[in-house]
């Protein structure tokens, strides 16, 4: 079938102004860094290298730390954000009282410096002077038991990227549960009138027809937390700068690393790993997502 | 009866004001201050003492006026100041370090050769190496004292336990096992700053020299293999060693450089591997108790050489960007003058020697200031840490050292780790034989 070409109603007049903006904030700089990726380059002069860069971005000894936390962090953070986010926007949806001030505090959090998040629950955290470890050790002594408490952030294991991902998770389910509340109000009434009255718990309801009416908000949620979880950066250079040692590096940290020590080079091509690690992930998700809208 | 009074107040101010810019805009050119800009970290200690010598000197010449202003240290830092360098956007005049990070900034293409300028003559020939470029040109003034790099002990906790300052590795780790018996911490670190857990290896050097003469050569021409020499390999074991001894303190992951010197001040640990500037953070806060800290240099394995490994001081540059080059010259003689270093005495007491010949210094000295000072006068008992003398420096050592500390690795791999990162590093710097 042969696609007929309609003739947009604008004067292209009109689109320049997008498109040199596009261009020049966009589409030059992304070529420019796969360009770069090529090269060893300080701020005033480069070299061409070929794929010398890559090549020692995959013998990088952490690398393999970096991917695996990206992706548990990814996971972690995007799969947590969906579903405290539809609980929580299930409860904000209700005819509670002071829904309104709720919701305000819920999403607080969102609006306060990563950076200042981030010092704050490393304190938090600590495991020897934190609030949080005194209160385990409160509640274990209440029933007995004596314990030390988990070593949040400095544990030689997992633990500390799981920590960061749970603070991520408190920080961001506020924007979550907004655009799932957003999708809720969006749902006629009508099916919830029509279902009660053939008989249909809350229960029902909620599993049969406010979620999969809020799906589509559903994949929005799944889609921005997830590529937010594969960049995410600041947050895990506030709390613990990616280690104790490389134990809690991203793809993200290890980049920016390189970017101190002056690698610029290496750190370009390192952008240009995740930007097409994102896209791996990310794209055939989204068509899968889109895929199954649809067939709804 | 206020209103009144406040508008009498604003007519005398409307009347009066112009008079007073009319006398302004006449004295003004007679004036004519140049204005140049200072760059510089901005730790507590650091814009004290900036703060007080800028006011100074801008007192000797009302010509010029400095304004100051700050970037954090750390990889922050390197970063900033590297892309000012090169966007040209850098102050006129900036303090950083000197040595392998001097290197790495492009000294030949980003600062003024100050080679010529009268007061370089009276630099410690120990400093001139540091600050010297490949092309020959000297670039740095230096401000602040010399450092050493190796423990900050309690001598309370030595006098008690009746101990003898350690010569070899083996009697500082006995020395341990005592106090350990005592219920005491015997080495304090502080990895959540990771870069403190480096000491017991750059602390090391001297060992390391005095093992392998020549040794700065070979290895920055990539022939030195980090883990198959007894002498490289000895400052990774000694984090490995003291782990599986069970010496560090037990929050060792989570405590702060600052928390680690509040244990070594109040006497709750014995040792700590630090640069010996570490005990101006003890005199800031806890005053008193800064006579109870020493300084050893870090024994290695043999008791006849024994020696401290020293960090030169920060470098004052002037940026080639800078347009007012005369008065940035001006401000760094000033710098390195005699009225410079009694600003800086009266500010913070010197905790090692400066690098400028006849530096006067006075205040309350510490003990560590005198520890560091015997060994830096005596014969053979110095030696500059390794970034002083080679442009090859890993980025990653100090999460290399917290790996080791912890358990996640063992010496033999963190040494092999750092090679990588050493080869890495001189790849990117171009250097011949990597």
């Amino acid at each position: 079938m042969k696609k007929k070409r309609i003739k947009s109603p604008y004067a292209s007049s009109l689109y320049w102004p997008a498109g040199i903006l596009y261009m020049v904030l966009f589409f030059i700089p992304t070529v420019l860094s796969l360009f770069f990726s090529l090269t060893r380059w300080t701020l005033q002069e480069w070299e061409f290298i070929g794929i010398e860069n890559f090549t020692l971005y995959f013998s990088e000894e952490n690398l393999r730390i970096g991917f695996r936390n990206t992706i548990i962090y990814a996971v972690l953070t995007s799969g947590l954000k969906v579903i405290f986010a539809l609980y929580l926007a299930t409860f904000l949806s209700s005819k509670l009282r002071a829904t309104g001030f709720i919701r305000s505090v819920l999403f607080f959090p969102t609006l306060v410096s990563t950076i200042g998040v981030g010092i704050t629950f490393s304190v938090l955290m600590n495991p020897y002077e934190g609030i949080i470890n005194a209160v385990i050790k409160s509640v274990a002594g209440f029933f007995g038991k004596t314990t030390d408490g988990p070593g949040w952030l400095i544990d030689p294991n997992l633990l500390p990227i799981v920590s960061i991902a749970l603070v991520d998770v408190w920080k961001g389910v506020g924007i979550a549960t907004l655009i799932y509340i957003a999708g809720m109000a969006a749902i006629p009434r009508d099916y919830y009138e029509a279902s009660s009255i053939d008989g249909a718990s809350t229960r029902q309801q909620f599993y049969k027809v406010t979620i999969p009416l809020v799906r589509p908000a559903m994949f929005s949620v799944i889609i921005l937390s997830f590529v937010g979880g594969l960049r995410s950066f600041d947050l895990i250079w506030a709390m613990t700068g990616g280690g104790p040692g490389f134990i809690s590096d991203v793809l993200a940290s290890i980049n920016y690393k390189q970017y101190t020590s002056g690698y610029y080079g290496l750190a370009t091509a390192g952008n240009v790993i995740l930007f097409v690690v994102v896209s791996i992930l990310v794209f055939p998700l989204s068509r899968y997502l889109n895929k199954k809208e649809v067939v709804m | 009866m206020k209103i009144v009074r406040n508008s009498r107040l604003a007519k005398a101010l409307m009347l009066g004001l112009p008079a007073v810019l009319a006398s302004a805009m006449l004295a003004a050119p007679a004036q004519a201050a140049t204005e140049i800009t200072f760059q510089t970290w901005n730790s507590q200690v650091s814009q004290d003492q900036w703060n007080a010598m800028t006011a100074a000197f801008m007192k000797a010449n009302p010509d010029i006026t400095v304004k100051v202003s700050y970037v954090p240290g750390g990889v922050e830092g390197d970063a900033l100041i590297k892309t000012q360098l090169a966007s040209g956007t850098m102050a006129d005049v900036f303090s950083y370090n000197v040595g392998a990070l001097m290197q790495a900034i492009d000294p030949v293409r980003n600062l003024v050769n100050l080679k010529n300028e009268p007061w370089v003559k009276s630099v410690n020939s120990g400093f001139i190496p540091s600050a010297t470029g490949p092309d020959g040109g000297f670039y740095a003034a230096p401000f602040g004292t010399a450092m050493g790099g190796g423990i900050l002990y309690n001598k309370r906790i030595y006098a008690k336990l009746n101990l003898q300052i350690p010569l070899t590795w083996k009697d500082f780790m006995a020395n341990n096992a005592k106090i350990k018996k005592a219920g005491i911490v015997p080495v304090i670190s502080s990895w959540k700053d990771s870069w403190t857990a480096q000491l017991f290896v750059l602390g090391d050097h001297f060992n390391v020299a005095a093992a392998m003469p020549g040794f700065e050569e070979k290895f920055t021409g990539n022939k030195i293999v980090l883990a198959k020499n007894p002498s490289t390999l000895a400052g990774f074991q000694h984090l490995e060693e003291v782990r599986k001894a069970g010496y560090y303190n037990k929050d060792v992951a989570a405590t702060t450089f600052a928390k680690a010197l509040e244990y070594l001040a109040l006497g709750k640990g014995a040792h700590y591997p630090m640069l010996s500037a570490g005990i101006d953070t003890i005199v800031a806060n806890f005053p008193t108790k800064a006579s109870d800290i020493g300084f050893m240099a870090q024994p290695g394995t043999n008791a006849k050489s024994n020696g401290v490994t020293v960090w030169m001081p920060a470098g004052v540059y002037i940026a080639k960007t800078t347009k007012n080059l005369e008065a940035a010259k001006k401000f760094v003689a000033w710098t390195v003058s005699k009225e410079s270093f009694e600003v800086q005495n009266k500010v913070v007491p010197p905790s090692g020697p400066y690098f400028i010949k006849g530096a006067p210094v006075s205040g309350n000295l510490t003990g560590v200031f005198t520890d560091l000072y015997n060994y830096m006068q005596g014969k053979g008992t110095s030696y500059p840490a390794l970034e002083f003398l080679t442009p090859v420096k890993g980025p990653n050592l100090s999460q290399i050292c917290v790996e080791i500390g912890s358990g996640q690795k063992n010496a033999l791999q963190g040494a092999q780790s750092y090679q990588k990162d050493l080869q890495k590093q001189s790849q990117q710097l171009g250097l011949a034989g990597w």
